[in-house]
């Protein structure tokens, strides 16, 4: 009877659903190919997304932002990193040399590495994980301990008191965020994100065939979860950490040239890999709309089994919308001046959290009631 | 009358967990030290080479001293060994945004002791200028004090009024900063021609602006969390600081020398004077902003009223103030600036006392800032409006 019921209760044996890299070639090459894949995503994304900050907050503020660097100032962020290499390398005297040097790569890394399970389109992805969401917000707030190193280690008060406030923003945060994306992996009944993207696609209003996204049923969700994720990047109006009129440049402060360089690309990669972690959850990964697929495709909702034209496009219409909600991101630090800690942290704790613990009962319950 | 013992509990912000009982186990042998922050002299938060020493316990800030004196340049000094026409040329470098009223101050008082008649006309251009140089100044704290909040916008919106209205003051002074435009007994040069049809358009298109402000700063929510019952100022204190202007008027003290004791032709234009109620951050701010909009209404007015005529007196080749004392107070835009000119009969003042707005309002910032959050000391630097060169002189 043990025996039984143990396996009835365990789940389907889950099957990563293929990549589009995974050729029939040697394991090896099949890797090489992820790599460059991620590494791509990783040195391009961030860039064109620091770009359109740059010319949107030049726009919003009546500036025309860079110009002068390649066309229309294309190339602004590149000539940026040139001269970040360039610049000495400046350790002070009294800094814990090791910890110093580690902690803007013990930042970058996990930056680059959640980009391993983000799906861009159908088939474009490293590895679907089984356990895709949870490694995702796993791995991205391991960054924080590389911010709470440089603030140690860069024996500066106002690096120290950075680095704490970033530590307290992320305890504060990281819990409505998992909170807001268990909901989702409740709804979608399963921890992948290429699944939730495919549960999205099939997900229709219960006695309708209207297709929904999950931002339909879970907007409440979703703005915690982009609340959230700005507090974890420490974007304005969140960005106490850094909070240049009172810390300088918080625990950045001491870092020059290419390390700091690397702390400013941890933040850049993590708007981006936030917001497809956004698209992913809520907004029907690469659909263009609900309910239309991209042509050309066939299985789960026309989802899948794309053929190169369809995934390109899915690449195209994932990287747009992670374009809008990044330009989102962009406004808002055009627009409000940033919070004072105490009130960040009671915003977190006293609302986003019961909200979000709202939202997973009401889901939990309709899961098992409506859909 | 500044008795910091009997103020109540003014300050709003609570530092993360600091209202948790612990209940210290085992030997107790546990202590924590407070934390000595220096903010400057270069730091961003104080515009300029202002240093304040914190004492931190956390984030809350159990002392602050004030550490001025980075920028002193022996301004009443210098003016010793200036005739009574050069130096308007110094006066207005101590406080660089406003240098106009500086340098109106120094006139006036100069004027005073020979008694001197200035033509109507010098004295309405004298305040057209005076006001758009307010504008000047108040627009640039409305930007460095959002920024300072975080808000980087504004800093942009300011500077987009800035620059055009210093395009219209060069076009009359010659300069963009310390115009040097007055002179014993009227003014350099009158204004060039179309300088009232363009002072028209920029004071309308302000004008039209100017609810931007109102908008997205003092009508964000975030800005009212980080200023409202930040940094209260009673007004005993903040008379016994010897607090003016802005920050004044934020306690709700009806202050304001162009008001109280009218000069120039103050008298004969309606000069409204906005009053905060708790004097705390946002009345600051909110106080600042509404100067801008009743210094564009004095501009309107003076648009109407300025009548034609002479601009200045014909001077001796040599200006010689007579022996003697004079006292004369102007409201400049960060608050009262008095000039005591004493003079022995010579070609130089024998002493030029400067009694600047800056130095008097930075009286208050450790009285304010005792208790506080170090957040919250960012909204009160920058919501008391001083310029570091302003302090020191």
């Amino acid at each position: 009877m043990n025996v039984e019921l143990t396996a009835s209760l365990s789940p389907a044996v889950f099957v990563p659903a293929p990549s589009a890299f995974d050729l029939d070639v040697a394991f090896g090459i099949t890797v090489a190919i992820k790599v460059a894949f991620i590494l791509a995503l990783f040195l391009v994304v961030p860039l064109v997304v620091g770009y359109m900050e740059h010319k949107a907050m030049g726009r919003l503020q009546h500036r025309r932002g860079p110009v002068a660097a390649g066309p229309f100032g294309t190339l602004q962020l590149v000539a940026d990193g040139i001269k970040f290499i360039q610049k000495e390398d400046v350790i002070p005297a009294a800094a814990d040399r090791k910890v110093f040097a580690l902690a803007p790569g013990l930042a970058l890394v996990p930056a680059i590495l959640v980009f391993l399970v983000l799906p861009f389109g159908p088939g474009v992805w490293a590895v679907d994980l089984e356990l895709g969401l949870f490694y995702a917000l796993a791995i991205s707030s391991v960054s924080v301990l590389g911010v709470m190193m440089g603030g140690w280690a860069s024996a500066n008060k106002f690096s120290l008191i950075g680095g704490l406030r970033a530590g307290a923003q992320l305890i504060a945060y990281e819990l409505p965020l998992i909170l807001a994306a268990i909901a989702v992996a409740v709804q979608a009944g399963t921890l992948s994100l290429v699944g939730i993207v495919e549960a999205q696609a099939t997900f229709t209003l219960p006695g309708t065939d209207l297709n929904l996204w999950f931002v339909f049923p879970q907007i409440l969700g979703f703005v915690i979860f982009f609340l959230a994720s700005l507090a974890e990047l420490s974007r304005p109006p969140f960005d106490m950490p850094i909070a240049d009129s009172e810390l300088v440049f918080g625990y950045m402060t001491e870092y020059t040239g290419i390390k700091f360089a690397m702390y400013l690309l941890t933040e850049y990669a993590g708007m981006v890999s936030m917001s497809a972690l956004m698209v992913v959850l809520y907004l029907g990964g690469w659909q263009l709309l609900p309910g239309v697929g991209l042509p050309g495709c066939e299985g789960a909702g026309g989802m899948f089994d794309c053929g190169w034209l369809g995934a390109i496009g899915g690449v195209v219409i994932t990287l747009a919308k992670i374009l809008i909600l990044t330009f989102i991101m962009v406004w808002a630090r055009v627009a409000y001046p940033r919070l004072r800690e105490d009130q960040l942290q009671r915003l977190s704790w006293l609302v986003l959290v019961p909200l979000s613990l709202i939202n997973l009962a009401v889901i939990a319950i309709a899961k098992v009631v409506v859909f | 009358m500044s008795d910091l013992s009997t103020r109540e509990k003014i300050h709003p912000g609570t530092a993360p967990g600091e209202d948790i009982a612990l209940e210290i186990v085992g030997d107790g042998d546990f202590a924590t030290t407070d934390m000595t922050l220096s903010i400057g002299p270069a730091h961003p938060a104080t515009h300029g080479v202002f240093r304040i020493v914190l004492e931190l316990n956390g984030e809350r800030i159990t002392a602050a001293r004030p550490v001025i004196g980075y920028m002193h340049r022996g301004f009443e000094k210098l003016a010793e060994y200036r005739d009574f026409r050069q130096i308007k040329a110094l006066v207005n470098r101590h406080d660089w945004l406003s240098g106009f009223s500086n340098e109106l101050g120094v006139a006036l008082v100069v004027e005073k002791m020979l008694e001197m008649e200035v033509p109507d006309r010098a004295q309405w251009i004298r305040m057209l200028i005076a006001e758009w140089n307010r504008v000047l100044n108040h627009l640039m704290f409305v930007g460095s004090f959002a920024l300072e909040l975080g808000a980087i916008t504004p800093m942009f919106y300011a500077f987009r009024e800035r620059d055009e209205i210093q395009y219209l003051l060069e076009a009359a002074t010659g300069g963009r900063l310390h115009f040097t435009y007055n002179q014993v007994g009227g003014l350099k040069l009158d204004l060039p021609k179309g300088f009232l049809a363009e002072s028209v358009r920029l004071s309308k298109l302000t004008q039209e602006r100017l609810p931007d402000y109102f908008d997205l700063v003092l009508g964000n929510e975030i800005f009212q969390a980080r200023t409202v019952g930040v940094g209260p100022l009673p007004p005993e204190v903040a008379l016994s600081f010897g607090v003016t202007g802005p920050t004044l008027q934020a306690a709700g003290v009806p202050e304001d020398s162009r008001v109280t004791e009218p000069y120039l032709k103050y008298d004969e234009v309606d000069v409204p004077v906005h009053l905060g109620e708790n004097g705390d951050s946002f009345d600051r701010f909110a106080c600042l902003l509404y100067r801008i909009q009743y210094s564009l209404h004095i501009i309107d007015q003076i648009h109407d009223h300025l009548p034609a005529g002479p601009v200045n007196t014909k001077l001796p080749k040599m200006v010689k103030a007579p022996e003697g004392a004079a006292y004369q107070r102007i409201e400049n835009p960060l608050g009262q600036l008095g000039y005591w000119l004493e003079s022995d009969g010579g070609r130089t003042p024998w002493r030029l006392k400067m009694r600047t707005p800056s130095f008097s309002n930075v009286q208050s910032i450790p009285y304010l800032l005792e208790g506080m959050l170090v957040p919250d000391a960012i909204s009160v630097l920058g919501s008391v409006f001083f310029v570091v060169g302003d302090i020191d002189r």
